[in-house]
Parts: structure tokens; sequence; C-alpha cells
């Protein structure tokens, strides 16, 4: 019948152009891209090519583009790391993946010492084109072992780029910069986060969609006081915002999107409107990436604009226990963060 | 003619004693000087090889003085760089490489200017065979503007196209090589990577992990230990369980060179090489040699060896005394060429050094730079928050 038809039209119609895409997705969107658009690009690590990707994450490259450039390697973090920068220096584009960054930590220091330093020590002759990529950070149950987050650690060294993305957007955006860069960038995924789906626009469906590393997001604008957060927690931070919007208190949350270098401007800014900040992290306290904050707030030109001192929301000072009731409390949960928000507030 | 120079030859080998004798054949006999000789060279020992590198190599008299010059050079650089470190015009860390110039000399005659290296930190020599001037090296020692790296690496941080330092990490740069040669392999290039490292970084796990990914992905890469008996104060002994380091390879297969023979390392890495461009994967080769020096300046170098075993070395197996001889008693050269040879290093090195001692040292301006390579300017916070550095590419 024509009515019905033209209800089909108008509903048609109205289908956004937008669709969701799982962070997992749009990090693989983003290396399938790259991989077709520069031959130099080649993925090595743990189970990344025949098993798809430990966590799924390289699914359907090695089906695609083959072994010569998805490479399986043994369980030797120390030496595949060293080879993956030796690539780099001999003028291939290697990502190489931990299997978590936890495992990192045997071969930190050929990121550190190998990678990061490399450009500086040859004054500029001797480039290292990397990507360290892997879940960062607490998972589910994993224990202590496995839960630590390194975005202090590595963000602490001259040479490196950091990133650390929240959503598909971030993450498809940000891995194809970091992939582009001519510098070692360690970008630090989060494995709970891989499963989650998040809008994407058109325009970050394109193939020569990059975000720029180094520059914050406002991923919500307050006036009464500023959130910043890197990866799951922004999440965390927008969920508090919402449940504080409806006591009428108007949160700007923040997402860093890049730890090295930091975009304090932002934050800067942000500041000088709300006054008032809150630092949120999975990580630990001590010299962790709210340190940071704190330190840079502290001297510029936003301290004066501080009607309290900032207050950070971390990780507890532990190593990660197992049981789940252990678990949930040694990470920030929104109730937290919605608390600290009042205490800096004085509300 | 022929007869005579056997005899001399014969009979010289008996005086000096050395194994390293020659027997000589003469191909043209009208020449003043003898174009071109065979010499017997020590047998390898081989693991998990059928055959190893010829037992003669040739020498032309022109690759004779071409060794000898790069030799001496490297030899009469590092005796400078000692000076000059004694002077306290050179500071920080500072490895020589006097004693061990047949490998950095033989490897570099059998590889491509195209195939890559990448040693530790003793890397002066290397440095210099890869072709990096003595000016630049010794600027880089002195830590000026006109170094290498422009006075930011110093001594272990010396790099060149296709030579990629340099490394102060133990151990770092054996998958670093290995990285390089699967870029090699990637690429389709035919080249190949030498790697090498010292008889106290042998026992790094991350070697291990390289002879196992190379053997796996059949890497196009010569793994060379430069075996000076000792790893700073470590002789060998105290430090493997097992000291055939040709072996440690265990799958890859491994040959253990004399390396204080130029010639002998010439034929080795020729070997060698050839095994890895026949897409046969890594191979491992021991260099057996000596440095005259400590570990680094800091190391008298005395008390954990002794000064006659130290002199013994030099007396019986010193690299260049050896090819200077062999060509001497061949009627290759004469030895007022040599001396001619020995008067322009000096002289050169001598300027080098002069230009080491002159050039000022790098502005301010510069200490932000290069912290990344193709980057647009960032600011870098200085000592304290109103110090605000600017870095450039």
């Amino acid at each position: 019948s024509p009515l019905f038809h033209k209800f089909l039209k108008e509903a048609l119609n109205k289908v956004p152009k937008d669709k969701c895409v799982t962070v997992r997705d749009a990090l693989n969107q983003a290396m399938d891209e790259e991989l077709e658009r520069d031959e130099r690009v080649f993925l090595l690590g743990e189970e990344v090519a025949q098993y798809d990707g430990a966590y799924k994450v390289s699914r359907g490259l090695w089906k695609k583009y083959g072994d010569k450039r998805i490479i399986d390697t043994p369980i030797s973090e120390m030496g595949f790391a060293g080879i993956a920068v030796g690539a780099a220096m001999a003028g291939l584009r290697p990502i190489c993946e931990f299997m978590t960054f936890n495992f990192s930590m045997q071969a930190i220091d050929q990121v550190i010492n190998s990678a990061a330093k490399t450009c500086y020590m040859s004054a500029g002759l001797q480039a290292v084109p990397i990507v360290f990529r892997g879940p960062n950070g607490a998972s589910a149950g994993v224990a202590a072992q496995h839960s630590q987050c390194f975005a202090a650690w590595y963000a602490h060294c001259p040479g490196l780029k950091v990133v650390s993305p929240w959503n598909s957007e971030d993450a498809k955006g940000l891995l194809k910069s970091s992939i582009r860069d001519d510098n070692p960038v360690v970008f630090l995924e989060n494995e709970l986060l891989y499963g989650v789906p998040f809008e994407m626009s058109e325009e970050a469906q394109s193939k020569d969609f990059t975000i720029p590393i180094g520059k914050a997001k406002v991923e919500r604008a307050g006036s009464h006081i500023t959130l910043v957060s890197h990866s799951r927690y922004v999440g965390h931070c927008l969920d508090a915002a919402a449940v504080l919007a409806k006591e009428g208190i108007e949160c700007e949350v923040i997402n860093l999107r890049t730890i090295r270098p930091m975009d304090v401007e932002s934050i800067e800014a942000s500041v000088m409107k709300t006054n008032h900040l809150v630092t949120v992290e999975g990580g630990w306290p001590q010299f962790g990436v709210g340190a940071e904050i704190c330190a840079r707030i502290m001297e510029g030109s936003a301290f004066n604009y501080l009607d309290s001192p900032v207050t950070r929301v971390t990780g507890v000072d532990i190593p990660m226990p197992y049981a789940k009731i252990l678990e949930d409390h040694s990470l920030p949960q929104i109730k937290d963060i919605i608390f600290s928000v009042k205490k800096t507030l004085n509300v | 003619m022929k007869t005579m120079l056997a005899i001399i030859s014969n009979a010289l080998c008996r005086m000096t004693g050395r194994n390293a004798g020659a027997r000589v054949v003469v191909s043209r006999s009208f020449a003043d000087f003898t174009p071109q000789a065979t010499f017997d060279i020590k047998k390898c020992d081989l693991h998990r090889l059928e055959e190893g590198p010829p037992l003669k190599a040739e020498l032309t008299r022109d690759q004779g003085l071409q060794y000898y010059r790069t030799m001496q050079t490297v030899r009469r650089m590092e005796l400078k760089a000692d000076q000059l470190y004694k002077q306290k015009i050179i500071r920080g860390f500072c490895h020589l490489y006097d004693g061990q110039e047949a490998c950095a000399a033989g490897i570099e005659a059998s590889i491509n200017p195209t195939d890559h290296l990448i040693t530790a930190y003793r890397a002066h020599g290397y440095t210099y065979t890869r072709g990096v001037s003595i000016k630049e090296i010794l600027a880089e020692l002195t830590g000026r503007k006109g170094g290498v790296a422009k006075g930011k690496g110093g001594s272990m941080h010396m790099y060149a196209p296709h030579f990629y330092g340099g490394n102060g990490i133990v151990g770092a740069q054996v998958p670093l090589g290995a990285g390089i040669a699967l870029a090699c392999q990637y690429q389709g290039n035919n080249q190949l990577c030498v790697t090498l490292y010292g008889d106290g970084a042998a026992n790094q796990g991350q070697l291990f992990e390289s002879f196992n990914m190379a053997a796996l992905w059949k890497l196009p890469c010569i793994f060379i230990c430069e075996n000076n008996k000792y790893g700073m104060g470590t002789s060998v002994e105290r430090a493997s369980a097992s000291i055939d380091y040709y072996k440690r390879g265990d799958f890859i297969p491994g040959i253990r060179v004399d390396g204080m023979d130029v010639l002998c390392v010439r034929e080795a890495t020729k070997f060698a090489a050839d095994h890895c461009r026949s897409g046969k994967g890594p191979i491992v080769m021991e260099l057996q040699t000596y440095r005259y020096h400590g570990h680094s300046m800091s190391d008298p170098g005395v008390s954990y060896r002794t000064r006659e075993e130290i002199q013994e070395v030099r007396t019986k197996s010193d690299p260049i005394s050896m090819l200077k001889e062999r060509m001497l008693s061949n009627n290759m050269a004469s030895v007022e060429e040599f001396k001619e040879i020995d008067v322009d290093i000096r002289k050169q090195v001598e300027e080098a050094a002069q230009f080491a001692t002159s050039d000022p040292e790098p502005p301010l301006e510069d200490l932000c730079n290069h912290i990344f390579y193709n980057n647009p300017p960032l600011e870098v916070r200085g000592t304290n928050p109103w110090s605000k550095l600017k870095s450039v590419s």
C-alpha cells in the first residue's frame, strides 16, 4: 500500500550512516589498511598469524597477507622485539605485538635503549619507525603478574610516543597515525575494551582517517569540574558524569588519547574554565599519569585558576589480587569517581 | 728465481717457527714485486659442516697493501684515542680495539658495502672499515660537533649507512642484527647482516632467542663471536660452561677461525657469506683474537692476565706484523713502502686528532634536537619549569 511504502522510505532515510564497530575490529581495520597501503609494514608477535591473534585483533590478516607480512614468533619477547627494532632500522615498518604489555618487561631494554634513544644518539642518522602494541593494564581475573599498567613506565622516556586509545575511533585513527609515524610508538590497548562496540562516523570509516598523536579530545563539555582520563576509564568518567548531571554537577570529560607527548594545553584550558580537576586512571598512584598531570598543572598557567588541589583517582597501590571482590575494589569504580568529584567540589 | 724464493721462504719459516708460513707460487717472475701469492691458512674447526673455508688464500699486492693500511690505520687511531683519553680530552667509556684489527679488516674485505654490519661497544675499528673517517671518529670521541653523531653519541654510538653502531647494552645488538637480516630477506635484495658480539655476550639469553628465530626463518645473518678470551675481567673459562663459541649456535653450523690472520678471517667470512646468500640460513663464526688494551681505558688489563701473555701475542701473533712479514718474505712489497704508508697514516691520524681537539663542542641549541625523526618541532622541558627548550628533527 502507498502508506506502507511512504513509511518504509522515511524509516530507511533515518538509518544513520554511522555504524557500530568494536574496538577489536577498529584495530583490525587500521592494520589491514596500513598493510595494504605500505608494503614495508608487517606484523610480528606470538599467535598473530595462524591463531588470528591471542585476542583476535589480527583476525584474517594472515589469510590475506601471508607468512611474509604476518609473522608468528616463538615465545621470545626480548629476541623478537629486538628483531623488530633491527628491521625498523633497516627500512621496514614493523608492528610488534606484545601479547600483553606485562611481557614487554622482558623486552623493555630493546624498547628503550635500542628503539627510543637511537635517533638522538645518532643525531638523526638512524630512525626507528616501529609500533609496539598490545593490551595494557587490568583485565578480569588474571591476577598480579598479568594486570600491570605500563603507561607511566613508557611515558617517562624521551624518544618514545605513548598512545592510549579509548573508543573505536581512537583505536583506528591513532593506530594508523602510529604506524605512519617515523618514530617508536608504544600503543597501549585495553583487553576489556576489545569487544565493546562504539559508533564510528562515516569519516572514521574511511581508509585515510587518522587522529593526530599528541592531541586530547573533550568527550563531554561541562562547566563545574574537569575529569581527565585515558583508555577504559574515559568510559567510567562519562558514566559518572551522567549520574552527576542528575544532581546538577556538569563534568567536562577529557580523553587524553596520547600520554606522551601529553596535551597539557587542553587540560589547562578546561581547568581555567571549571577551576577543578580530577584525574582518573587504572595504574598505580605513585609516579603515575595523574601525578604528572598534577605537576604540570602546578607549573603552568592553570594553577591560579584552581579552587582546590587536584585529585587523583587511581588503582589501589597493591599488586592485583585474584578474588573478584578484591579485584573490583583494586580499581577505580564509578562511585569512586563520583565521590572524588564531590570531595573536590566540597559538596 | 722460483727455487731461490722457495728456499728463502722455507728458511724464513724455519727461523720464525711460524706455521702460517707460505709456499710461494710465483705468477710472474719479471716484475719488481710479486703481484700475487697464495698462502696457507689455518684450517677452521667445523661444527655441523662437511666442508669449511679453503686452506689457501690468494693475496694480490694491492689487496695486501690495502689490508695493511686499514689495519695500521685502526691501530694508530686507537693508540691516538688512548693518548687523548689519558690527556682527559676523551672522557667516559673508551673500549679500544688494538690487537683485533684483522677481524674488522678481514670481514670488510669479504662483504659488500651494501651488506650490513652491527657490533657492540668495541666499535671504532668497524666504524672506520664501514666508511666513517678518522676525523669524524676521533671528533665523536672528543664530543665535538664535527663528530659522526655531532657529539651526541660518543664512543659507543656511531652510525653510518649499513652500519648500525656501536651498541652499549651487551648482547642487545644481536637481535637487532637478526632483524636487519630479516629486512634483507623481506626486501629480497641478496644482502646479509654481519652481527658481532664478544665472548662475554655469548652467554646472553637474547642471543639464543636470536639463533632460534634466525635458524627457523633462515635469516641471512652471520653471527660472529669475537673471542678475545676475556669478558671484561673474566676469562672465558670462568664465564662459560662451553668455550666452543662456534658450537653455541647448536643447530646452526659454525666455524672457528684464527682471528689474528686477516686472510683467514677473509676466507672464512666469504665462506659464511656464500652460505647465507645461498639461502641456507644463518651461520656462526668464532674469531679467536686478542685485545692488547684492557676492557676499557679504566682497566689496566693486567690484573686478570699476565704481561707475559700480552707480550707473547704481540711478538708472535700481531695481525699487522704477520701480514707485513708475509708480504716482505714473498717480495710483494718493500720495507720502504710500508714505512711510507706508516708515515702517511701517522700524518692522517695526527691531523684528525688536531681536528678532534680544536673543533668546537656542539652548540647548546642542539641539546634537545634529534629526539624524533621527521617530526614537527616540539618544546622540551629544561631543568626547571621556566626553561622551555626547542627540539627539531
